[in-house]
């Protein structure tokens, strides 16, 4: 099996630490992961703010590079979610046939590194240990538009040492929201003001997350308030070992 | 009623004074929790529930691929039974129908049951300018049309407000309008709901013209259903002499069975409730009980083009539930007034660029973008309406709506990002520019793990504002694996 990572263009740029500890994490379980050089970005940011003809040479680009893989693992649901459920849309847009059938058999093969390490590999046990008590945030769409459930949880509470403290209102959305954050900055801070306060109640050390672009926000808004809290992809928990 | 939701600002402008209002919050956040856990409760002791929600849309669906024949076997059905029916192009026209029933009886006021479609069109408003009184008898219309305020909710519409706000309105603002509260008033709520039914008592009993709305509108049988809690509803619809419903032509259901799946869907979703109290339904006039005189009004104002939407006509399934409301988080923060229409909330997000349509107006195009796209809305709602999807599909008909022109900092962004994600090499050398630039600007401040914190980045105050952001590190994911090879050098 031809495995392919598909780090984000948020997590290449900001998080490359994410996308290495994917890397150990896959090698660990003996998958010898690739990283095709031609990936960008999945293409959600011009699709969630209407550029869909902007998204065309994006998605074109995804195809080119992802093709030829038999699973493509991204440790973001909200990027898998994009690629699995946007891209058909893109696509149809760009009115070519070609495109439309290439993303129709690429997109199923794309999966969340909790589904990819679950559901393909069989794996809750990931032989991991990270002796912190963390509090856990489900994304929203790797709840709502991929279906984790508790996927993500199963494989933290597996890792020797760790300590799960539940979150209260764990599902409602942090705020982030992609440009969102930006074009209605004042509700995502007062969401993700009231996220904050949810995982500081926890005391917990670390809040983990499958998604980086939802710990931006989080972590801005802990950091901004001085809190202590760090936050950390599910990833980079899965990937400690003693 | 002199409120209006006429001239408000765009989503964020609006949202941004809702937010700042900590009495707004705490009766928002305190009431959406309440009512969410009595849904949860009642929806999960459904074993069929997803089941329900697919019949649900299918009916409604079906329905409106072939709305035209619906429609006019409901006309048919009405008229046989006695009814009148009249049909409205737009809320103008709806309006004058109903202010000519009125005149023709000489009546000054009507009593009117809960109607989100009567609110759509400004009905009160423009009866007022007839000089016919309208009076709303359901308690929390009562409470926002006697503070001279606006509805905020679609089943609560005075869900900002709490107890101790109602009372004063009713001590201030009854007499008024008719009977005054008791001088002994309290907050209490079996006080103020005794103080607003003998306010209303009178009411009911004087009025000669009835107004409603309907939930549902059987096509097969000419019979509009009115599904209420408080029993108003009820009074409104059988002791007028004169009953005229102002009907969404989307309400209309082939068949009476057809109920059967939308009356478990409803209540539940909406109330939180097993069974709502009362469930009216009146088949045009019935000698010698109840109206003797029965218009309905069918109305378009805008469905028509929401139906010719392929992905947004799926809102005209929206059985006016408010769950989508309840779990959004937006909305719980935000409250309804933000949205600046009677249809707040997520479904408000979509129907009103649906029917209004999009590229007209900036506060209509503000609305798609009112949602963090968490897609809770989707999950609850009883006729699965994919609102995430309608939103982004609305989104890119805004932006194409304003495509042509000198382009917003946006459309350019976008532009200069599709270019640089257009390959590996070029995102790569954007990502060392971004580097730089980000290592230059970041002013020394580090955060947990050491890692630089900017507090603030020119062009992106919206986000540093109140967020800090880390600064790109020295090396891309991308160019470490080029060196190292994967790690492996």
């Amino acid at each position: 099996m031809r495995v392919a990572l598909m780090v984000t263009c948020i997590n290449d740029a900001l998080y490359p630490e994410t996308g290495k500890a994917v890397v150990t994490l896959l090698r660990r379980l003996g998958v010898d992961v690739e990283f095709p050089a031609g990936q960008t970005c999945c293409g959600q940011p011009m699709v969630n703010t209407g550029y869909l003809d902007e998204a065309v040479p994006v998605v074109r680009t995804f195809v080119s590079a992802f093709e030829g893989y038999d699973a493509v693992v991204a440790p973001s649901g909200s990027c898998a979610g994009s690629a699995r459920h946007q891209h058909s849309l893109v696509a149809r847009r760009s009115g070519d046939a070609a495109l439309v059938e290439a993303v129709g058999e690429l997109s199923p093969r794309v999966h969340e590194l909790s589904e990819f390490l679950v559901d393909v590999l069989g794996v809750e046990d990931v032989g991991a240990y990270f002796p912190h008590t963390v509090t856990y945030h489900p994304t929203c769409h790797s709840l709502r538009m991929l279906g984790v459930g508790d996927r993500p949880t199963r494989l933290l509470r597996n890792v020797r040492g760790l300590r799960l403290l539940e979150l209260p209102n764990a599902t409602e959305c942090c705020g982030f929201g992609g440009t969102f954050a930006m074009k209605n900055a004042d509700t995502s801070v007062a969401m993700g003001a009231d996220k904050a306060r949810h995982v500081r109640s926890t005391g917990a050390e670390v809040v983990v997350a499958g998604d980086n672009s939802c710990l931006t926000h989080i972590g801005g808004v802990l950091s901004r308030q001085r809190s202590g809290v760090r936050v950390m992809h599910l990833a980079e928990v899965l990937a400690a070992t003693a | 009623m002199t409120a209006t939701f006429v001239g408000m600002p765009p989503f964020p402008e609006a949202a941004r004074v809702a937010l700042s209002d900590s009495q707004l919050r705490s009766n928002l956040a305190h009431a959406t929790s309440t009512i969410r856990a009595k849904r949860v409760a009642v929806v999960s002791e459904v074993d069929a529930w997803e089941e329900l929600r697919l019949a649900g849309a299918a009916i409604k669906d079906n329905t409106l691929l072939h709305l035209d024949e619906h429609l006019l076997r409901l006309e048919e059905s009405l008229t046989a039974n006695g009814a009148t029916v009249h049909w409205a192009r737009d809320a103008a026209e709806a309006n004058a129908v109903v202010a000519d029933v009125a005149r023709s009886h000489g009546a000054d006021e009507v009593v009117k049951v809960k109607s989100m479609a009567t609110q759509e069109i400004g009905l009160n408003e423009a009866l007022a300018e007839q000089g016919i009184a309208a009076w709303e008898t359901d308690l929390a219309e009562l409470i926002v049309q006697l503070g001279d305020d606006l509805p905020s909710h679609i089943l609560v519409p005075a869900i900002h407000r709490n107890r101790s706000e109602i009372q004063q309105i009713f001590t201030r603002h009854m007499a008024e309008a008719g009977r005054p509260a008791p001088d002994d008033l309290t907050d209490e709520p079996a006080r103020l709901a005794e103080a607003a039914r003998l306010h209303l008592r009178e009411k009911f009993l004087r009025a000669k013209v009835g107004v409603s709305g309907a939930n549902f509108a059987v096509a097969d049988t000419g019979t509009l259903v009115v599904v209420e809690s408080e029993g108003n509803g009820r009074m409104c619809l059988t002791l007028p002499e004169v009953l005229v419903s102002v009907v969404g032509i989307e309400k209309v259901v082939p068949t009476w069975s057809d109920l059967d799946v939308f009356l478990q869907l409803l209540p539940r979703s909406s109330t939180g409730e097993r069974m709502n109290p009362y469930t009216s339904t009146w088949s045009g006039v019935t000698k010698g009980d109840g109206p003797q005189e029965v218009h309905v009004v069918l109305l378009d104002n805008g469905r028509t083009r929401a139906l010719a939407d392929e992905v947004g006509r799926q809102a005209l399934r929206c059985i006016r539930c408010s769950a989508c409301l309840n779990v959004c988080p937006v909305y719980e923060r935000t409250g309804g007034h933000a949205y600046g229409s009677v249809y707040p909330g997520p479904i408000g997000a979509i129907l009103n660029p649906l029917l209004r349509g999009v590229g007209n107006d900036e506060q209509t195009d503000s609305l798609p973008y009112a949602s963090s796209l968490c897609g809770a809305c989707f999950e609850v709602c009883p006729v699965r309406i994919d609102i995430p999807s309608v939103l982004v599909d609305l989104r890119a008909k805004v932006v194409d709506a304003h495509r042509g022109g000198i382009p917003k900092p946006e459309a350019l962004a976008m532009k200069a990002a599709s270019l640089a994600f257009s390959s590996g090499r070029l995102t790569g050398a954007a990502e060392r520019m971004a580097g730089m630039a980000g290592r230059v600007l970041a002013r020394g401040r580090t955060g947990p793990g050491g890692r630089w914190l900017l507090s603030r980045l020119p062009g992106a105050s919206s986000w540093t504002n109140a967020r800090d952001l880390p600064v790109p590190p020295a090396e891309s994911f991308r160019a470490w694996w080029r060196r190292t090879g994967g790690g492996r050098r």
